[in-house]
């Protein structure tokens, strides 16, 4: 059984602590940049422009 | 504000108060020996005095208009006044502290409570948690509504948690000049003050969670985002590090529950993530709302500010260690926070180049129009200061710069240039909208306010990168024997001009802010100046009487 002790958080964090930020980043980057998601955040930058001050019902 | 509330509403509105008052009494009847007495005593008078109004207004009459066809801005209204009233307190205490280290007599008063170390936390909090914080949580009000189109949820909770929040400050300034401090810094208040802002804390996520599970809008606007992240980190930052025991329920005095290196890391993981959430992605969120409605443009790419929220948020909670580089801190983590820190600056330029390239094509505008040129500089010392950060964090560069004025001219870069400069810019948006009217009552003032604020922080930081990096070479000059070449003496001698200049540029900081009070005021009375003075909104079609042949 492992053990949570000091010697293997360090090897876990100095391992494996570079492979999932690493994919983190990559997955957000595609996540943002799919070409399918363009029209949904564009809107979304747009959205606030609109002079209308009222909640919506 | 009372007016709009149902007399049931006005009912839990005393209850509430009468709890946090019996909560004062207790704290002050175990505390009576100690310096608590005087905080329980503070508790009893805040809510007594915001229990009286109530009482009194508690049989006028009910509003009648359905309130759900309007958003709730009082709470953002009375935030954005307090903000101004504690940026004034705050940098009024700036410039004190800052006189005291040039001409250290100006003490005025020989007592205790006028003694640098305790007036010096009162200008950080009160900028920091006084100014910042309340112009967060009023911003932060106002673009949830205006993102989610729903009305903030609740009729209390608003009000609970901003004016919680302030009795916290409260409860920190006063705790600070009587010395009651935990000596960590921006986290000094003790246990009690801290538990009290945790159940404000919780309130305010609250607020965001449930209104925005009545938003209108699917989409999560970005400036959301930021300040959720905001409100969540500080929640678990402020939390694991004030862990403590007191000594007793009735005694101020706690201890950490850490101690030695884990403690200076807790400390310092809290301290980084502070500026890190606190002061960068709250703002980021006032930036991201406020920056593209002044310039009337969508942001530049929606989508690089996804990169750069997510970025932030999971990059900065590794910087910290960076404080401690040449401590008893393991190498490897001093290593992973400075390598934390140099990557930041990616999705830290990602959204200060996001701002500027939003701006790109109305030029025009921000040279017109000082409000929205206060959200240019804004950026720019962001992009600034945050690629002064990484580089500071590089182990080598910090030998010359770590407990040198040069780190303090570092984070006034990013508090007066970034911090403030944004949330003015935000103030002078929103004021007009929040109080129906035109305009401000002055744009000639803002443009003194916005000239009175770039000159000091320009001043100030110049001052400070000079002072720190002649302390830094001073206090590593050898002469042959390999002694050091000069005294401690010799370097504090060295730095009093900048000392005085930094004084200077403090104190236009704060005039600006004075006559950003001002203006505030006048435009809230009502009056306009704007038309007399022959002073005119950006007009977007100026340029065309300059076509050739007309």
């Amino acid at each position: 059984m492992m053990v949570f002790d000091h010697e293997n958080l360090v090897r876990i964090a100095k391992s494996w602590g570079l492979f999932y930020m690493l994919a983190m980043a990559v997955g957000v980057v595609i996540y943002a940049y799919w070409p399918k998601n363009k029209t949904k955040f564009d809107e979304a930058g747009r959205s606030i422009l609109d002079k209308d001050d009222k909640p919506w019902r | 504000m009372i007016a709009r509330l149902t007399q049931d509403e006005r009912r839990n509105a005393l209850i509430i108060l009468g709890l946090v008052a019996l909560m004062g009494a207790v704290l002050g009847l175990a505390g009576r020996d100690d310096l608590l007495g005087w905080h329980g005593l503070l508790i009893v008078i805040f809510a007594a005095g915001l229990a009286l109004p109530i009482l009194g207004a508690l049989d006028a009459p009910e509003p009648t208009e359905d309130r759900e066809n309007a958003y709730y801005d009082d709470p953002t209204r009375l935030g954005i006044l307090l903000s101004m009233g504690w940026a004034v307190f705050g940098l009024f205490m700036g410039v004190w502290v800052a006189a005291l280290l040039a001409w250290p007599e100006l003490t005025f008063v020989d007592s205790p409570w006028a003694s640098f170390g305790r007036l010096r936390p009162a200008h950080t909090t009160g900028v920091i948690f006084g100014f910042g914080g309340n112009a967060l949580i009023a911003t932060s009000f106002h673009v949830l509504q205006r993102t989610s189109r729903a009305r903030l949820s609740g009729q209390l909770l608003p009000w609970f948690v901003l004016l919680g929040y302030n009795l916290f400050c409260l409860l920190a300034v006063t705790g600070y000049f009587m010395g009651i401090t935990q000596s960590k810094e921006y986290a000094e208040p003790e246990w009690y003050a801290d538990l009290w802002l945790v159940v404000v804390w919780v309130a305010y996520f609250l607020i965001y969670v449930l209104t925005l599970a009545r938003r209108k809008e699917p989409h999560i606007y970005v400036a959301n985002w930021y300040y959720m992240a905001f409100i969540l980190v500080v929640a678990v930052l402020h939390i694991i590090n004030n862990l403590a025991v007191p000594v007793s329920f009735g005694q101020v005095k706690a201890y950490s529950a850490f101690s030695g290196v884990q403690d200076a890391m807790t400390q310092w993981w809290y301290g980084h993530n502070a500026v890190a959430f606190f002061l960068t992605a709250g703002f980021l969120g006032m930036m991201y709302y406020y920056l593209p409605k002044r310039a009337e443009r969508p942001i530049f790419s929606y989508r690089m500010s996804i990169v750069s929220f997510w970025g932030i948020t999971f990059m900065y909670l590794w910087a910290g260690s960076h404080h401690l580089h040449y401590t008893a801190l393991p190498h490897w983590v001093q290593t992973l926070g400075m390598t934390f820190s140099v990557m930041l600056l990616v999705p830290s330029w990602a959204s200060a180049g996001n701002a500027l390239l939003t701006l790109n094509g109305a030029w025009r505008k921000v040279r017109d129009d000082a409000t929205l040129r206060f959200m240019m500089i804004a950026a720019v010392f962001y992009g600034l200061s945050t690629f002064e950060g990484s580089f500071m964090a590089i182990r080598a560069v910090n030998s010359l710069s770590h407990y040198t004025d040069w780190t303090i001219g570092h984070v006034h870069a990013g508090a007066l240039g970034w911090v403030a400069m944004i949330t003015f810019g935000s103030i002078y948006y929103l004021v007009p909208v929040m109080w129906g009217r035109e305009r401000m009552y002055s744009s000639a003032l803002v443009e003194v306010h916005f000239w009175l604020a770039l000159l000091g922080t320009l001043v100030y930081v110049f001052a400070m990168w000079n002072s720190g990096v002649i302390q830094g070479l001073m206090w590593r000059t050898y002469d042959e024997s390999g002694s050091l070449s000069y005294s401690f003496v010799d370097s504090l001698v060295a730095m009093h001009p900048y000392y005085i200049a930094r004084a200077l540029g403090g104190l236009m900081f704060l005039m600006g802010a004075l006559v950003g009070c001002f203006n505030i005021y006048m435009t809230i009375r009502g009056a306009s100046a704007s038309v007399a003075q022959g002073d005119r909104p950006a007009d977007p079609n100026a340029d065309r009487s300059l076509v050739a042949g007309e």
